[in-house]
């Protein structure tokens, strides 16, 4: 809506939710409930969003502009047409690379306080 | 199942992802088996749909909240208007009805008070009187329709030994009248019935403990000398607790001397008694004609005549006070309604305004709960603003609406009522919903029509009038504030036009209760007399000095029974005068004429003879046209001959009339006798600034007594003040809600003539084009706004007639139809409705035809 407003930096950190739905729809446009599925599946099941917060997150990532509903639809066969599905934009490619470069150098500093094992 | 969860969100959400929620739900259901997995399943659904709901609210809300104080601050005029004239009218409510809820609703605060009743002995003429003990004592014995009765009588007291001596206001009460009442002591005990026996116990108030005592808790038991007896504290009242007056700070045991229980003519008892559950008044009073019946035959003599009156304890309010707070009530209901006419005026014209925005909203996709949710959190945060205002400002004046409550309620510190300010906001918001909501609403659902270039949908017609009815509401509610508070102010005037029978500039008078046994013996007292006064007259600025019984307006009975040998009186009659003994100095102090003959002198001794110095009314009573130098009558059982006549007083204040005087020399009294008739107030007439003297006069009362306490210092101009000070208090609360509302409405009816002037450019345009003067276009748009002012101001002198004769008891006399108030009030309503109209008027002339017609 107001997404040319929003800088990238007003974003940080993303709310973990966030992160993970752009992290799912970064290849593949998914609508809501294999968001949800694609989210376990990356964390070994660590992560389930619940329905609640999966659609607020999406409510208000549609808002900043993070991702978009998109009119196309994957093969005949695979497509729920109830459903609607989201595709990340580049903005929400620039913010998801933004935290993790924020990501990165935060575990950085964690090795270099000795946090983080392996490779120092 | 699932789908009522989701009624914890936000519709607009439901709306969005209502559909595909259900579904995703409905495949994890299929994927759990087993019951407890389906548990887990719906404990999960339910937890996320609280948090996520509430989150999903809040989340709006912030949006709402961002949206509405943007658009605020876009117009910041209209919403400092808004809040204001909401503040205004919420606060003068939550005052007005909190005061009204203490004195016509709420419970008192004791024990069953529903079941409470007051009591009086009724003479013919006179239904409230004083009980005398033996009638109280064969009350208490004989009634069976009440669990406990109690008498009480007031009592005043100097207090020595605490810091400087003071005069203490309190009541000796009857062993049950607290237990009856259930008011407990914060520390300490109650009286018992052995305490009626034995003298010299005390209970304190606890403002008088904690400023003399220094709110110690060792207070109790220890001893403190009140009138020169010694009594031992035996416990502290809580501070809320007041009886039976807000100034009562001393309590002790009711106790009789045995000359008070034979005789029946002495009445000074109050008597408060408690229903028996399931006994009505109407039974009460029953049972208690009966029982005046019975002492009737019993005791001819003094009771024949006489019976009882019974009544609720919470009707004790006066007519007068009732009437007022009803008129401030009205008065504040008018200010809320003008309020509300106002702010529907103004988001009348506002949604008009916005029309457009709205409907560009809508044709983009927003829903229309979406919009009222939004419209809903403006007017909520405006109401909110206005509310807190407002609360403020009936903070501030509740003090000065508290001077208006009757003493005789108990009623420590009023505060605000929450149920009071939850009515007045919700009429607020409900006002903002109705005016500025809706008509928003039906601008959305046409939205297309709100679109369309040049639409001026919304001017002229329905709403063109229903505006209209606003300002003639405005305009007559406050016409009808106008008159009333305007013919309080009359009856104010009229009153300071009364004299009052003396000089009352420059003169200070002071109390001096001397206490008994100390100064039973008139000799004691002149000594005391004789050294106060010859000091005082020797300080320079000092006229004349003197002493009396009771000082007029500030006590007013004082009334005796007089008989004239020869003149055959009939029992009906009024034959009453008030009695005080002077020294010499009291008439020129006072500034009281004398007519003829001489006043009271020093050689008026103990065997001189008997005289009197009698008002003109006395003789006027029993020897009008005649000389009465040298006759003589009967009064408080001694004969008095007359040797001068003095001018009428008006001693029951300037409102009531007042019976005859009779003025005895304070030398002529008998030891032990009418003691509570001992001249006590001072007055002291001075060529300087009377208050500059209090000092120097202190002091000499010190050398006199040391012990003496001093109290009332007030200015005689204080005391007759004092007698217009609750209608002064009157008049100023009324004056300032018709101000308030003359106020509000001329921003109402500028605010509706400036829009309608501004939506009418065009056609004003058109006319001037067409070849109209601005003459008659000043005339057109002149005329309308005075149809609408005078339509107002004849419906508001219909209104205002109808208060004025429903407030008849407050005017002191004056006509409820007073023509001056009338003519001031309509005068100033069509001067303001044609002063608003003016600015719009002008700015509708100097259209520019070319530029009106093009605008659009």
């Amino acid at each position: 809506m107001n997404s040319r407003e929003i800088e990238i930096e007003d974003l940080l950190p993303l709310p973990e939710a966030t992160f993970h739905i752009l992290m799912a729809v970064a290849e593949d446009d998914r609508h809501g409930y294999a968001i949800i599925q694609e989210v376990a599946t990356r964390t070994d099941g660590m992560l389930k969003l619940s329905p609640g917060t999966l659609y607020r997150s999406i409510q208000r990532m549609l808002e900043q502009g993070l991702i978009q509903e998109t009119a196309e639809r994957p093969a005949p066969e695979l497509d729920d047409e109830r459903r609607r599905y989201y595709r990340i934009t580049s903005f929400g490619r620039a913010v998801a690379r933004a935290e993790a470069r924020r990501l990165a150098q935060l575990v950085k500093l964690a090795r270099e306080s000795g946090f983080v094992p392996g490779r120092a | 199942m699932y789908r009522l969860l989701l009624l914890l969100y936000p519709s607009s959400f439901r709306a969005e992802y209502g559909e595909e929620m259900c579904r995703d739900f409905a495949r994890n259901r299929q994927q759990a088996s087993g019951f407890f997995a389906l548990a887990v399943l719906w404990m999960v659904a339910i937890g996320d749909a609280i948090r996520n709901g509430l989150a999903a609210h809040c989340d709006l809300l912030r949006q709402d909240v961002r949206y509405a104080s943007r658009t605020i601050r876009r117009a910041p005029g209209f919403a400092a208007t808004v809040v204001l004239v909401a503040a205004l009218g919420i606060g003068a409510t939550t005052a007005v009805f909190t005061v009204a809820d203490y004195v016509l609703v709420r419970p008192l605060p004791y024990l069953h008070s529903e079941r409470l009743v007051r009591m009086w002995e009724a003479r013919p003429g006179y239904l409230q009187m004083e009980l005398s003990p033996p009638n109280y004592l064969d009350w208490k014995a004989m009634a069976t329709s009440f669990e406990v009765m109690a008498a009480y009588a007031p009592w005043s007291t100097s207090m020595v030994g605490q810091g400087e001596p003071i005069q203490v206001e309190g009541a000796n009460l009857a062993a049950d009248l607290l237990p009856m009442l259930g008011i407990a002591p914060a520390m300490g005990r109650w009286f018992t019935v052995d305490d009626e026996r034995s003298a010299g116990v005390v209970i304190l108030g606890y403002g008088l403990w904690a400023s003399r005592f220094g709110g110690r808790m060792d207070a109790i038991g220890e001893k403190i000398l009140l009138d020169g007896d010694a009594h031992t504290i035996i416990g502290v009242m809580p501070p809320e607790f007041s009886f039976p007056q807000r100034r009562a700070q001393v309590w002790r045991p009711l106790r009789f001397r045995p000359a008070d229980l034979t005789n029946r003519n002495n009445n000074y008892l109050g008597a408060i008694a408690r229903r028996k559950p399931g006994v009505s008044l109407e039974q009460a009073r029953q049972e208690m004609r009966l029982i005046s019946a019975r002492l009737a035959t019993q005791y001819p003599k003094e009771n024949s005549a006489l019976s009882a009156t019974v009544a609720n304890l919470r009707d004790q309010v006066s007519l007068q006070s009732r009437t007022l707070v009803m008129a401030l009530l009205a008065a504040s209901v008018c200010v809320l309604l003008i309020a509300c006419t106002n702010l529907a005026n103004l988001l009348l014209v506002r949604a008009l305004s916005r029309q457009k925005e709205l409907a560009v909203r809508a044709s983009l996709g927003a829903g229309r709960e979406r919009l009222v949710r939004q419209l809903l959190t403006e007017s909520l945060l405006l109401a909110g603003l206005g509310g807190a205002l407002g609360i403020a400002g009936a903070n501030a004046a509740l003090p000065l609406l508290v001077r208006l409550v009757p003493t005789s309620l108990p009623m420590a510190n009023p505060s605000i009522d929450g149920r009071v300010l939850l009515f007045a906001v919700a009429i607020t918001v409900a006002t903002g919903l109705a005016f500025g909501v809706l008509p928003s609403l039906r601008a959305c659902r046409d939205g297309a029509s709100g679109l369309r270039e040049g639409s001026r949908s919304g001017v002229g017609g329905r709403k063109e009038r229903l505006r209209s009815a606003l300002v003639v509401a405005e305009v007559s509610l406050s016409v009808a504030l106008l008159i009333t508070s305007g013919l309080l102010i009359r009856a104010l005037w009229r009153l300071h036009a009364i004299d009052p029978g003396f000089q009352q500039a420059g003169v200070l008078t002071l109390r001096t209760a001397l206490p008994t046994p100390k100064y039973e013996k008139v000799v004691q007292r002149e000594a005391f007399y004789q050294r106060v006064l010859s000091g005082v007259r020797a300080l320079p600025g000092v006229q004349s000095a003197g002493f009396t019984s009771f000082l007029p307006i500030v006590m007013r009975g004082g009334v005796w029974a007089v008989d004239i040998a020869g003149q055959n009186q009939q029992r009906s009659e009024n034959h009453t005068a008030s009695m005080r003994f002077i020294t010499p100095g009291y008439f020129p102090a006072m500034g009281i004429p004398l007519k003829l003959g001489r006043g009271v002198e020093e050689s008026d001794g103990a065997t001189a003879l008997p005289v009197a110095v009698v008002s003109e009314s006395f003789v006027q009573r029993y020897w009008p046209g005649q000389n009465a130098i040298g006759r003589s009558f009967q009064i408080a059982s001694g004969t008095r001959t007359i040797v001068g006549v003095a001018g009428n007083v008006r001693v029951r204040g300037l409102e009531a009339p007042s019976e005859p005087q009779v003025y005895l020399s304070y030398r002529q009294m008998r030891d032990g006798n009418l003691v509570w008739y001992a001249p006590k107030d001072l007055a002291v007439r001075t060529t300087v600034n009377p208050t500059s003297l209090t000092a120097a006069i202190r002091a000499i009362i010190h050398d006199a007594d040391p012990q003496q306490p001093i109290s009332d210092v007030q200015t005689l101009t204080e005391i007759v003040e004092s007698n217009t000070a609750s209608r002064r208090v009157q008049a100023r609360v009324l004056g300032a809600f018709a101000a308030i509302a003359f106020l509000l409405a001329a921003v109402g009816i500028h605010g509706l003539l400036s829009f309608s002037v501004s939506q009418r450019t065009q056609e004003i345009g058109v006319r001037m084009a067409l070849g109209a003067k601005s003459g008659q276009i000043l005339s057109l748009i002149l005329g309308e706004s005075s149809r609408l002012a005078i339509a107002g101001a004849v419906l508001g002198a219909g209104l205002g007639y109808g208060a004025g004769r429903a407030m008849q008891s407050l005017l002191a006399g004056l006509d409820p139809e007073d023509a001056a108030t009338f003519a001031t009030a309509m005068a100033l309503a069509v001067t303001m409705t044609l002063a608003g109209s003016l600015i719009p008027t002008v700015r509708a002339v100097r259209v520019d035809p070319a530029v009106a017609v093009r605008a659009e």
